[in-house]
């Protein structure tokens, strides 16, 4: 920051984000090996970037880790190395591709859909690691299932989410303590919404992968979204290929994040159209949302982030 | 645009069927926190469950089975803004069986929102919540009394309810209550006023959610307390103990106590996210420096006058969980702010009567039972009564088998009882 903020126990960002470093001490305290799961997207960045705060003067005490589906905005990839670099933290990589490799899961082909791959992917990672707690950056705002999460979600031995029996967290007594396989998950942005990262990342003057910013780019409509035409993307017969000025609104895998027409250039853009937006981020782009009334809490019983 | 709210956060309570999650859905609809895309997934729900147009419930009831059974099983978590502050709003489930989930919602919660149906009045599911939001020490409740369209708009219903409720909220030591007369099924007078009810001339429910001041930091002079979370070692070779402020602010030069070691120090220098600051204000997580050297860590706490007190031995209001009853001579494990000793039940010394708000003889308590216990812990706690202060009167005990969280404890007795 150039200047200098007082944080104040009256301002909602700071009390969110003095909220989200307590979760982040407690879990690194009472966890043996946490790990911090980082997508190069808008909230996981937040996320890192709290935890930088939470543990300065210090490095942080934690690696972070990448879930790799090979599937990903080139951009997204450049932010996630420079922001590693940048901080000094330890950045681990998990490819989509060599559980494929390892006949773990079927190959989708080069343009089929990797998202629900990664949640084997996520949990082999977990295992072989030995990681204990996860950090993820969901927000309970982002969708009906992530509403219900606790803030550390206990996962058993396979990787499951019980939605109909989460351990009762009361107060801010945060209880992180597995046996030996199980995890909990530990999302201290649960209780931002869309507005409040973006007004944080304007406040803290953070940097972002470009594609979150409006850019002209070869785009196809497809199944009501534009998706970037590209080497996960091919146009199919019917599809006209037309160049527009877009951003987008989250981050995920090229061939099913869709953009958002706009011309947001800049932070303070950005917020403005989410201020006054009528469709809901995932909503608007993401079509691994779509699959059925439940998608989001059928990937999360499976292990998903 | 302004960017600076500030927070409240609330939980709804009340039985089953009343209309919680009815409410919440209209409050966020009619204040256009909805977004389209989520509007027209309840809608197709709604059509898909034969449960007619719109079923607003849907809109805080997302898993499956809740929509397949039409209950609310784990609390929803919802977010509203106004200009003025941001809503953190927590939908808690009804089913005596969930009231572990409905005590999550509502541990956090500076105000409840009571709903309940105006033609059935106080169940006594009502009176249970209500009950448990009173232990948890919410203050400030607003009630709205729901399905009036079904009766009419009955003024000589809804005074009824009004009196009864004046002598049990006064009862349960609520220091602000409100009720207004609501359908959430229509919209009346949650966001916008009714012109069904004219007898009526009191705030919306948002209006009242906008106004109260449940949320805002204690202005009372309250002693500061730092539970130390993390030890950090600043460029140099000092240290800082990092932690977050409750009770009452910090200042750099105050006179403070490291408990449970008892020394008397001052504050050195104070750091907020690696930033140096004069103060620590209540909620916020900062790293304090103290002028002694003491080898403090986690689990200790710093803290101001009145002093808390350092024991070995708890007595207290605990509601259990676990699935097996809680007997005395139990062994289990607790967590109190930062730290986690191993703990005894000493004994059971009653259970709760919900209903006559009185203290039966019991020596043991069954899932869902509120009761007195007092407990033995192996290392020495420093704690305050839950009315003085909730982080450091707070607890839960956990089964060091499974790591389950088997019970939420509050330190000392409150005062209805």
């Amino acid at each position: 920051m150039t200047h200098t903020h007082i944080p104040s126990s009256t301002d909602h960002l700071d009390l969110l984000e003095s909220h989200a470093i307590f979760i982040l001490r407690e879990v690194v305290a009472e966890c043996e090996r946490p790990v911090l799961l980082f997508s190069g997207g808008k909230d996981s960045a937040v996320l890192l970037h709290l935890a930088v705060k939470a543990f300065a003067p210090q490095a942080l005490p934690f690696p972070i880790m990448h879930i790799n589906t090979g599937q990903n905005f080139q951009e997204v990839l450049d932010f996630r190395d420079r922001t590693a670099q940048q901080i000094g933290a330890r950045l681990i990589v998990a490819n989509v591709q060599d559980s494929i490799d390892q006949g773990k899961v079927a190959d989708p082909g080069p343009m089929g859909s990797r998202n629900r791959l990664q949640t084997v992917t996520l949990l082999d990672a977990i295992n072989d690691n030995k990681f204990d707690a996860a950090f993820g950056g969901a927000r309970r705002d982002e969708d009906k299932a992530r509403a219900k999460e606790r803030i550390l979600s206990f996962r058993d031995t396979f990787g499951q989410w019980d939605p109909k029996a989460q351990r009762p967290e009361l107060w801010q007594l945060y209880q992180g303590k597995v046996n030996t396989g199980e995890h909990v998950r530990a999302f201290p942005l649960s209780d931002w919404t869309e507005l409040d990262i973006w007004q944080y990342i304007e406040r803290e003057e953070m940097d972002l992968p470009s594609i979150y910013f409006a850019h002209e780019r070869d785009v196809i409509m497809r199944d009501g979204m534009w998706l970037a035409v590209g080497e996960f993307v091919e146009p199919q017969a019917g599809e006209v290929v037309r160049r527009h000025v877009v951003r987008f609104r989250t981050v995920g895998d090229a061939n099913c994040t869709g953009a958002v027409l706009s011309n947001a250039a800049t932070l303070h853009d950005i917020i403005e159209e989410v201020t006054v937006a009528n469709v809901s981020e995932r909503g608007a782009t993401r079509a691994d949302d779509k699959f059925s009334e439940t998608a989001m809490e059928d990937r999360k019983r499976e292990g998903y982030f | 645009m302004e960017t600076t709210k500030d927070l409240l956060r609330l939980a709804t309570v009340g039985s089953v069927d009343d209309g919680k999650s009815t409410l919440i859905g209209r409050l966020l609809v009619d204040t256009r926190q909805l977004f389209d895309d989520q509007l027209d997934a309840v809608q197709a729900a709604s059509e898909k469950r034969g449960v007619g147009d719109l079923d607003l419930s849907f809109v805080t009831d997302g898993l499956r089975a809740e929509r397949e059974q039409g209950i609310t099983i784990d609390v929803a978590y919802r977010y509203a803004t106004t200009p003025k502050r941001k809503f953190i709003i927590a939908d808690c489930p009804g089913h005596i069986q969930y009231t572990r989930n409905m005590a999550t919602g509502a541990s956090t919660a500076d105000l409840a929102l009571v709903v309940l149906d105006v033609a059935a009045g106080l169940k006594e599911q009502t009176r249970r919540h209500l009950c448990i939001a009173a232990l948890l020490g919410v203050r400030s409740i607003i009630v709205a009394v729901n399905k009036m369209d079904a009766i009419n708009w009955s003024e000589e219903a809804f005074r009824k309810v009004e009196n009864d409720f004046a002598s049990l909220s006064q009862e349960l030591g609520f220091s602000s209550s409100l009720l207004i007369p609501v359908s959430a099924l229509l919209g009346d007078n949650v966001v916008d006023a009714s012109s069904n009810t004219p007898w009526y001339s009191g705030p919306t429910v948002l209006d009242a959610l906008d106004s109260s001041n449940a949320g805002a930091p204690s202005s009372s002079h309250e002693a500061a307390r730092l539970p130390i979370q993390w030890v950090l070692r600043q460029p140099g070779g000092g240290r800082t103990y990092a932690g977050m402020v409750n009770g009452s602010n910090f200042q750099v030069g105050d006179t403070v106590t490291l408990l449970p070691a008892g020394i008397e120090t001052t504050i050195s220098d104070i750091h907020y996210g690696g930033q140096d600051v004069s103060e620590a204000t209540v909620g916020l997580s900062a790293d304090l420096g103290l002028s002694a050297e003491t080898d403090a860590g986690r689990g200790d706490l710093i803290a101001s006058s009145p002093l808390p007190t350092v024991t070995k031995e708890l007595d207290a209001t605990i509601c259990w969980f676990g699935e097996k009853p809680i007997k005395s001579g139990q062994r289990l494990r607790i967590k109190h702010t930062s730290k986690s000793t191993p703990v005894r039940v000493a004994s059971i010394n009653g259970l709760i009567d919900i209903e006559k708000l009185s203290v039966s003889g019991a020596t043991s308590l069954t899932t869902n039972d509120i009761g007195l216990a007092t407990l033995q812990t192996a290392d020495a706690l420093v704690v305050d009564d839950y009315r003085v202060n909730r982080v450091t009167g707070s607890f839960v005990l956990i089964d060091e088998v499974t790591n389950a969280t088997v019970a939420a404890g509050m330190v000392g007795r409150a005062s209805f009882l």
